[in-house]
């Protein structure tokens, strides 16, 4: 029983079905929405500073006390500028391609637990909807590159689709396992199943999942859609104004939205003790936006048959053979202490890791022309 | 050190080879004549006492009467440099025989003398302008240019 | 059934973040797989050699500055060296020293642009660059002290160096020198082992060392194919061979190895640093030149070692106060005569990663 399905019950006594239906569900979206923003601009401030950190100087510092209205500044100052469309490009794509980018990133937040029943909807299937509504964004993309009609666009977009296809699979792979050792698909569920963390129950499961999830956000390494050093800016190379802030803002909302996700499924979410649910939340979300950060800040980019490989031949088989593993455990040791789980876990992770990095090679070579 | 080796002394062993190829030598350089100047590049390159595998500058100076071809040879193996040199004195159309085939260095050196000079470059695989853009009417490092 | 494909053609332009100046290349794309490639130079073309015919060679010197604007001072040297070779001017020994001293320091800061870019181009997101900056400002204030310039110095002059260093100099950069090595430790640490950038550089973009001497690239792209010419031992120039250090040489031409070769001759430029800080001798400066030169009838190629390659003069002088013909031979514009060979068959974000690791200059190529 969430708390807008409590405040739905209680309008019920005093005013119509219809407004008593309609009002919660506004003030819950609202809620969600403002919550997003404002964490999206937090993160853009958050990693700007950040990121400065990493390379020995000072992040951006002169508006506001530390420069917290430095993101405010930047989306302003985007949206003045003037929406230029190039004029040989298919105009209702061109259009369309940021919304159907932006839009499924809000949309992940309806089920993303931020307290112990503050949560817009409790999906039955949470999780599914999680994973159907994030691969909206890959058609986005490549509707953007495609509508730019500009060969730079149209390499990354056609990067686009062979990346955030393959790495679909090892993420779905991983969050299976993580339903299994759960019991359930629903979000809530799979919170309050962790007792203890699944981060250290299936170290490997997390590996996979964080390696895929940062791989769909297109961050770095794994940013070769944007790879301002080779294709100049990828699919928004033609995008300004308004449409460029959409794209803008989708990818931090992307990285805040899977954040969220390692949080609720990895992390066991809200719990925690002595503070608030929703602080420990936030505290987790942010510890995993540094992360990120710091991969961005340290590693180059690799090519993009390095990472079709490292998709194929070193995420996907380690996912199958980790949910094989988790679902035998599941299988025949329901009941066992969980302690000896984490310890067999991490031992198993730690060789199959072993294993990969000696057996595989991220290839790709020359080709006889 | 590298050693210039002695224009005079490498002019007597071309002219073993071809004769008639040296029009002048002096300590510093030799000069041969533009006919001759493939056969006399190949043998400076494949003769193992010589050994020039290495065509570090390949420019042009334009003497009034006639242009001067320089090219500057390096032996990476035996540590010794000559200075090679030919003249054509037709202001019109003037053509020296293209070095592309025997030492790939003088790709690009090629395609600027003819653009700056005006030297046709015979046998040159892509003999296009590259320094100014095509179109562009004259050769401006000429003494009679400005 | 086959899927008709076809090659398309990317103009990767005069303006574009990797290309390191205005340079543009025409790639023939296969999906993602370079099969031809046609450099398109000229942008920056100035007629600097057109320029100096007309003018004295003392004023020729802030031209040569303007050329590898990101090792000027290398220029200033090359030129001067070639004037004095063919004058016959003997320079005093302090001079050298000094002469020596700033040609290294600018090996030392144009490698650590030249690292930081390459890393850049790979797409490290400018950690290295702002690492290796850190050091390069040291220096950039070390050149301020001398001759007040940070980026075209115009600092050589005929016959020596146009005037003596400060003496806050000293002391400053035997303390640069002292932390220099410490801090390519830190550089080699962050990167040498990095596993991305390994499977980035290594095995990409080789070039074998016989196409390397054949199309007479020079510099660490030359070392870095396993020939081992480097002009300062070769035909020692100035003092050079009064000074100890080795020549790093790769194995096998990859832009890895030219990454190396660069790393490791930063080291041995702390080296030669620390010998002529010692060695440095009393004295004037400048020799007694006249302020309009007439060098004699004659020609004169003078080479140096600058961070790219080798860089040469040749002059022809017909005794008046401005050479007859003013060439420069770029080394830039001919490590780029292999780039093809280097490139085709490679995917497009090793072109940039290539194009990176030859290290150029536009203001050399397009003079």
């Amino acid at each position: 029983m969430t708390l807008l399905e409590q405040f739905r019950l209680w309008l019920g006594g005093i005013w119509p079905d219809w407004a008593a239906y309609l009002v919660p569900g506004i003030v819950g979206i609202v809620v969600v929405l403002a919550f997003v923003v404002v964490l999206v601009i937090v993160f853009i401030w958050f990693e700007r500073r950040l990121l400065g950190r990493f390379q020995i100087r000072l992040g951006p510092n002169r508006l506001g006390p530390e420069g917290i209205f430095q993101p405010i500044a930047t989306a302003l100052k985007i949206l003045l500028k003037e929406d230029i469309v190039p004029a040989k490009s298919d105009k209702v794509i061109h259009w369309l391609a940021p919304v159907i980018v932006f839009v499924p990133v809000l949309m992940i937040f309806a089920v993303v637990p931020i307290g112990q029943r503050a949560i817009l909807t409790d999906l039955n299937v949470g999780i599914v909807y999680v994973v159907a509504v994030s691969a909206v964004s890959a058609v986005g993309i490549y509707m953007a590159g495609w509508a730019s009609n500009n060969k730079y666009a149209l390499i990354a977009a056609l990067r686009t689709v062979a990346q955030m296809v393959s790495y679909e699979l090892p993420v779905v792979l991983a969050i299976l396992g993580v339903v299994l050792m759960a019991g359930s698909l629903s979000m809530t569920q799979i919170v309050a199943a962790q007792s203890i963390p699944f981060l250290v129950l299936q170290p490997l499961g997390f590996v996979i999942f964080f390696l895929g999830t940062v791989a769909e956000m297109n961050r770095s390494p794994f940013d070769l859609l944007e790879a301002d050093s080779e294709i100049v800016a990828g699919y928004h190379i033609e995008y300004s104004g308004m449409k460029f802030a959409m794209f803008y803002l989708g990818e931090y909302g992307h990285a805040l939205a899977y954040s969220c996700i390692i949080t609720t499924l990895f992390l066991a979410g809200w719990q925690g003790p002595f503070l608030p649910p929703i602080i420990w939340f936030l505290i987790k979300v942010f510890a995993v936006f540094s992360v990120i950060v710091w991969m961005r800040a340290t590693l180059p980019r690799l090519r993009v048959d390095q990472l079709m490989s490292f998709a194929w031949k070193g995420l996907l088989p380690m996912a199958i053979i980790n949910l094989f593993v988790i679902a035998v455990e599941m299988l025949w040791l329901p009941e066992i202490n969980l302690w000896i789980l984490v310890v067999t876990n991490i031992v198993f992770a730690g060789v199959l890791v072993l294993l990969w990095s000696r057996l595989f090679s991220l290839g790709g070579g020359r080709v006889e022309v | 050190m590298t050693t210039a080796l002695n224009g005079e002394q490498v002019a007597r062993r071309i002219n073993k080879v071809s004769p008639g190829a040296v029009v002048a030598s002096d300590k510093a350089a030799v000069v041969v004549t533009s006919e001759s100047l493939f056969k006399v590049a190949e043998f400076l390159k494949n003769t193992p006492a010589l050994d020039f595998d290495y065509l570090t500058d390949l420019t042009a100076v334009d003497y009034t009467d006639y242009f001067e071809v320089v090219y500057h040879l390096i032996s990476l193996k035996h540590n010794h440099s000559l200075v090679l040199k030919t003249r054509c004195h037709d202001r019109d159309k003037p053509v020296v025989p293209s070095m592309t085939g025997i030492w790939r260095s003088a790709d690009f050196q090629e395609r600027e003398t003819y653009d700056l000079m005006g030297i046709v470059f015979d046998g040159h695989p892509n003999l296009k302008r590259l320094l100014l853009w095509e179109g562009f009417d004259g050769h401006p490092l000429r003494r009679d240019y400005l | 059934m086959v899927i008709k494909t076809e090659p398309f053609i990317l103009n990767i332009g005069p303006q574009h973040p990797s290309t390191h100046g205005v340079f543009r290349m025409r790639v023939t794309l296969d999906g993602e797989v370079v099969v031809d490639i046609e450099p398109v130079i000229g942008y920056l073309h100035r007629g600097i050699e057109k320029m100096g015919e007309n003018r004295t060679y003392t004023q020729i010197i802030p031209l040569t500055d303007r050329l590898d604007y990101l090792a000027s001072m290398t220029n200033n040297f090359a030129y001067v060296l070639a004037v004095e070779k063919l004058a016959g001017i003997k320079v005093p020994e302090r001079a050298e020293y000094l002469r020596i001293i700033m040609a290294e320091a600018m090996r030392i800061s144009s490698h650590l642009m030249a690292v930081g870019f390459f890393i850049n181009d790979l797409g490290a997101m400018m950690t290295p660059v702002l690492y290796m900056w850190r050091e390069r400002e040291k220096l950039l204030d070390l050149f301020e002290m001398v001759c007040g310039q940070r980026l075209t110095y115009n600092y050589m002059r005929i016959g020596g160096v146009s005037q003596d260093i400060p003496e806050e100099f000293l002391p400053a950069l035997k303390k640069f020198v002292a932390e220099m090595p410490g801090f390519i430790d830190e550089y080699d640490q962050l990167l040498l082992q990095n596993e991305v950038l390994l499977a980035r550089t290594k095995g990409v973009g080789i070039l074998p060392g016989d196409t390397a001497i054949n199309t007479a690239a020079s510099g660490p792209v030359l070392r870095a194919s396993g020939v081992k010419w480097d002009l300062r031992k070769a035909d020692p120039y100035s003092i050079y061979d009064r000074f100890d250090f080795d020549v790093p040489v790769g194995t096998v031409g990859d832009n890895y190895d030219r990454y190396w070769v660069r790393m490791q001759e930063m080291r041995q430029s702390v080296r030669i640093l620390e010998q002529a800080i010692a060695q440095l001798p009393g004295g004037e400066v400048w020799a007694k030149v006249p302020q309009l030169l007439h060098p004699p009838v004659g020609e004169v190629y003078g080479h140096i070692e600058s961070p790219r390659g080798e860089l040469g003069f040749f002059l022809v002088s017909d005794n008046s106060i401005a050479p007859y013909r003013f060439h420069i031979r770029p080394p830039t514009l001919i490590n780029l005569t292999a780039l093809k060979d280097m490139v085709v068959g490679w995917k497009v974000a090793d072109l940039i990663s290539t194009f990176g690791s030859i290290d150029v200059v536009l203001g050399e190529i397009d003079r």
